[in-house]
């Protein structure tokens, strides 16, 4: 069969042949150098050799957002790569397969770029479940779920599973490339019971609230607690009795947030104390509140407190009412009270923000006595300023303690100190590490242990 | 039996939330307590409404001292609510041109753009810029040199408030860049990052120590004043 | 004198303040000057941090401030804007307090509209408007924007606006700007966007002079930038003006607001100091009385 390549010269004698044959060998013998470089130069351009054994595995004591990937390095690790970049993409939703997903949720997006060496890394934000809703799912898409699965209304989630590929490429210094390593098959993070990452916060909650159920357990047997005196708690029995003798009301302010914040409940402590000490007096409590839940808990508080004083008649719930949500209106009305009714004492014991000195002047320019307590650093400084006495955070959660004097409650302030010894040793442990590892910068272990508090204890 | 209820409610309520932190598998059960907690609180506006309604009410019907505020109080409140809830002035949306209350409620020139733009507005501006008045005159009352802490506190609030201006740059413009961290508004930026920042640190472990404790005697039932004493 | 001014009455220290800020305000109106401004490092930081974005980039501006501190931020959120429609990034705007649309409506009116008029809604900015929920808006849409947002402010379905498309959550935005007055506010972005989520979300922030002490410990691992009260937004607007405004000394009045109001500021802190000096001296000449008796 001629095969066309003898077809230029069929009547060439034996010995032309054999000459242009042994030519063309001389001239295979000169390009094969060339070929040669030109094989390796275009090897060059290819880049260093791919990772090899690429595997996904779910990340341990996590909440199935995070995968653990691990691959043998590049044969060229040593000699030509420089760094690897991982990339991540989702490739499968419930039963819905990569074909049918969108080209961005496709598209594979660089997750990290990481240095020679290395074979492990963990890809965050791979959560291993999501939803759709049914209304953005094609036809094409709904036949591959189970019908019954399907929801009967269009804006309705169902919750599918999401799988996802990795891919590795190794770089070299000149910026070439390997081929893609990819993970053989779509892998899905699961959820476990328990976030390692908050073990050290676990231990920390433990430790705290142990100590503190163990002090009020101690003060229930009867052992003798010492607290020192808060000149604010000590003078809410004195501004009452201060507006008893002048014929005029008490102002209470329990903040502008509402009751699921600690410092309004905390303010309704000091609210039960004024009101009961109000009652024995036969004083006034205006309660004006910014919130209808904080109305209504104020009202249980000063009946109660009423009761308790044996006054129950003397209870008049008109006194506690609800003003207006908007911050300014409450200031605004809070404002016209005053300087309308004068109270003798007015209380700011809660959450308050810019309002704070408008109404600590406000009561100072009427010549009220003012007791102010919150936890807002901010407004602190004003309080300070304008009020006779201020109870500065802890101060103000206290204050429950402070005030019924009941042995388990004090007991709950000494489990506070553990906490607060617990801070202090924290403080003094991490900055006098953080402090040596940057004075020296070649001890490994101190700058490991430094990295290990900010990045792991801290976070 | 009253507070009983409440106080298990509180207990089982607290310590399931403080679990499901830890536990992926509930982490979102806090976000699910806020939102019931939302509804719950705007469900009670509809007390706080009623009891405003009734308390301005009674003043007006009683013509009580000050009645005539809360005549004002009370068309204020209706008018805004009426003009708001019926879209009162607001043109359908171009989407749904056959549904008259498709449109925006706060559409440019509608009576409740009005009431936002030429009443609320001025008067939440008015409120919170008469804290320039009352800084300056807790300013005067307030600030002593009664002591070297005082003093301290004074210098402070000099540099903070010069450095805060274009006078703190010039004062100590003229300084050589090897003293430049004494200029007044490179010592401001240090005064705030450092010494208010470590202050306010201090403050703030303080408080959140506060407020762990006193979460944990609510969640025990220690501390029961807020349902009202501490008696059953 | 001394009697009377030992006695003052708060209302002459009112009146004090209420001229101490008039004067100014209208002298500079009047003259049309302002006086000159040294930007720090923090505005010199906000401002790098947008100005080295591509032109298309994403930009989440989130205005969770009311028009009570209107006056004090909204020179800022008007710079920001300013400087994004110089750059021709993409504007989303949203706001998590319930008045915020109204302050979004009103830089876009000041700046947008005015300027601006070439940039689309919908291809260039879009107004997301209010969600409630405060920090629970932050903590669902850096997973999942489509969750809480199926509309726009004004009603219009998400996947009928372009620059909505391929958009899933916040950390698909090359940046966010926040300006706020309070809670939530740029402590919750801190907190529940660029804390968890580092290498995705960078956030530069806007606020009150109350509030930045607190921001402080944040700065610059979480909050590269941040612009402290009417200081801050002046010292930007210097630094966007002289960048991008046709004419870097004259300045169109409407980017010079926050410059305009050091002026007042500057008079009013020079008499709350002059209060001070002047109260500690009668404090110390009663003193001295009360020691020779």
């Amino acid at each position: 069969m001629n095969n066309g390549l003898d077809a230029p010269y069929p009547t060439l004698t034996r010995l032309t042949q054999l000459s242009f044959r042994l030519s063309r060998a001389i001239m295979c013998l000169a390009v094969l150098p060339a070929i040669a470089c030109l094989a390796a130069s275009v090897a060059m351009a290819q880049g260093p050799a791919p990772v090899t054994n690429l595997q996904s595995a779910d990340h341990p004591w996590d909440g199935g957002d995070n995968a653990d990937l691990t691959w043998e390095v590049s044969a060229d690790d040593a000699t030509l790569v420089e760094s690897y970049f991982i990339y991540k993409a989702m490739m499968q939703k419930g039963p819905i397969p990569a074909d049918l997903l969108t080209e961005s949720e496709r598209k594979y997006a660089l997750v990290d770029v990481v240095p020679a060496g290395t074979t492990e890394y963990t890809v965050g934000s791979v959560p291993g479940s999501g939803y759709v809703r049914l209304k953005d799912l094609s036809d094409e898409q709904r036949a591959l779920f189970d019908p019954n699965d399907l929801p009967d209304k269009p804006h309705k989630k169902i919750t599918v599973e999401l799988g996802y590929l990795f891919k590795i490429v190794a770089v070299g210094s000149d910026g070439s490339q390997s081929v893609e390593t990819i993970t053989a098959a779509p892998y899905s993070p699961t959820r476990q019971w328990f976030d390692a990452k908050r073990m050290y916060l676990l231990i920390i909650t433990i430790i705290f609230g142990g100590s503190v159920v163990f002090f009020i357990q101690h003060a229930r047997a009867g052992k003798d607690l010492k607290i020192r005196k808060i000149g604010g708690l000590a003078a809410v029995d004195e501004a009452v009795g201060r507006a008893t003798e002048m014929g005029r009301s008490c102002m209470f302010i329990p903040g502008i947030l509402d009751m699921n914040d600690i410092q309004t409940i905390a303010g309704m402590t000091v609210l039960s104390r004024v009101a009961k000490t109000a009652a024995e007096y036969d004083a006034k409590v205006e309660v004006p509140t910014c919130r209808s839940l904080v109305m209504t808990s104020a009202r249980e508080t000063v009946q109660a407190a009423y009761l308790s004083a044996g006054r129950p008649d003397a209870y008049n719930a008109d006194f506690i009412y609800y003003v207006t949500d908007e911050q300014f209106g409450y200031v605004a009305y809070l404002q016209g009270n005053m300087v309308r009714e004068k109270p003798a004492a007015c209380f700011y014991m809660g959450a308050f923000y810019a309002e704070s000195l408008i109404l600590a002047e406000t009561g100072n320019s009427i010549g009220a006595i003012q007791i102010a307590g919150t936890a807002m650093p901010a407004q602190l400084p004003f309080f300070v300023a304008a009020c006779d006495y201020t109870l500065i955070g802890e101060e103000f959660f206290a204050a429950s303690a402070y005030l019924s004097g009941e042995p388990e409650q004090l007991g709950s302030l000494k489990g506070q100190d553990v906490g607060k010894i617990i801070v202090g040793i924290g403080i003094i442990v991490g900055v006098t590490i953080a402090t040596l590892a940057a004075w020296f910068v070649d001890t490994g272990f101190l700058t490991t242990w430094s990295e290990y508090i900010k990045g792991v204890i801290l976070t | 039996m009253k507070r009983t209820i409440p106080l298990l409610i509180t207990a089982i309520g607290g310590f399931v939330l403080v679990f499901a932190y830890f536990s992926p598998y509930t982490e979102d059960w806090g976000e699910k307590t806020m939102i019931w907690f939302d509804v719950i609180a705007a469900i009670a506006f509809v007390l706080g409404g009623g009891n405003l309604l009734k308390i301005h009410l009674k003043k007006t019907s009683d013509q009580a001292e000050g009645w005539g505020y809360s005549v004002i109080t009370l068309l204020a409140f209706g008018i805004t609510l009426l003009v708001g809830l019926l879209k009162i002035g607001v043109n359908p949306s171009p989407q749904f041109p056959h549904f008259a209350w498709s449109g925006e409620y706060r559409e440019n020139g509608s009576p409740f753009w009005w009431l936002y733009e030429f009443a609320f507005k001025p008067l939440t501006a008015t409120m919170f810029s008469m804290l320039a008045f009352y800084i300056a005159s807790a300013a005067f009352r307030a600030f002593r040199a009664k002591n070297l802490e005082a003093i301290l506190l004074l210098g402070t609030a000099f540099i903070i408030l010069l450095g805060r201006t274009f006078a703190g740059v010039w004062l100590t413009d003229w300084m050589p860049e090897a003293l430049s961290g004494l200029k007044i508004d490179n010592l401001t930026v240090y005064i705030m990052k450092v010494f208010v920042t470590t202050g306010n640190r201090a403050i703030m472990i303080g408080i959140a120590l506060g407020i762990a404790s006193m979460s944990l005697k609510v969640l025990l039932g220690v501390d029961r004043s807020y349902l009202g004493s501490g008696q059953e | 004198m001394f009697e009377f001014l030992k006695n003052l009455d708060r209302r002459w220290v009112f009146l004090l303040m209420m001229l101490s800020v008039a004067i100014p305000i209208i002298v500079i109106d009047w003259l049309g000057l302002s006086l000159p401004e040294k930007p720090s490092e923090l505005a010199r930081n906000v401002f790098d941090e947008i100005d080295q974005l591509n032109e298309g980039d994403k930009v989440l501006l989130s205005f969770d401030f009311d028009p009570a501190s209107e006056g004090e931020l909204g020179p800022m959120a008007t710079s920001f804007v300013h400087h994004c429609a110089e750059k021709k990034l993409k504007m989303y705007f949203m706001a998590l307090w319930p008045v915020g649309p109204q302050m979004i409506d009103d830089s876009i009116d000041r700046v947008i509209d005015q300027y601006y008029d070439d940039l689309v809604y919908g291809e260039d900015f879009v107004n997301l408007g209010f969600k409630s929920g405060g920090e629970g808006v932050i903590k669902v849409i850096v997973t999942n924007l489509r969750e809480l947002y199926t509309t726009d402010d004004k009603g219009t379905a998400i996947d009928d606006i372009p620059m909505m498309e391929g958009v899933r959550n916040i950390r698909q935005m090359d940046l966010i700007v926040n300006v706020s007055a309070g809670s939530a506010g740029t402590k919750e972005w801190v907190q529940y966007a660029a804390t968890p989520f580092p290498d995705d979300i960078r956030i530069v922030g806007g606020c009150t002079g109350v509030q930045a002490p607190l921001l402080y410990p944040y700065i610059p691992e979480q909050l590269p930038g941040l612009l402290g009260a009417i200081k801050g937004a002046a010292e930007y607007e210097k630094l966007v003006n002289d960048a991008y405004e046709p004419d870097p000394d004259n300045p169109r009045p409407v980017f010079t607001e926050g410059l305009r109001r050091m002026g007042p500021q500057l008079v009013a802190h020079l008499l709350i100091i002059l209060l001070i000096v002047v109260a500690n001296i009668i404090y110390f000449v009663e003193r001295a009385k009360g020691g020779e008796r």
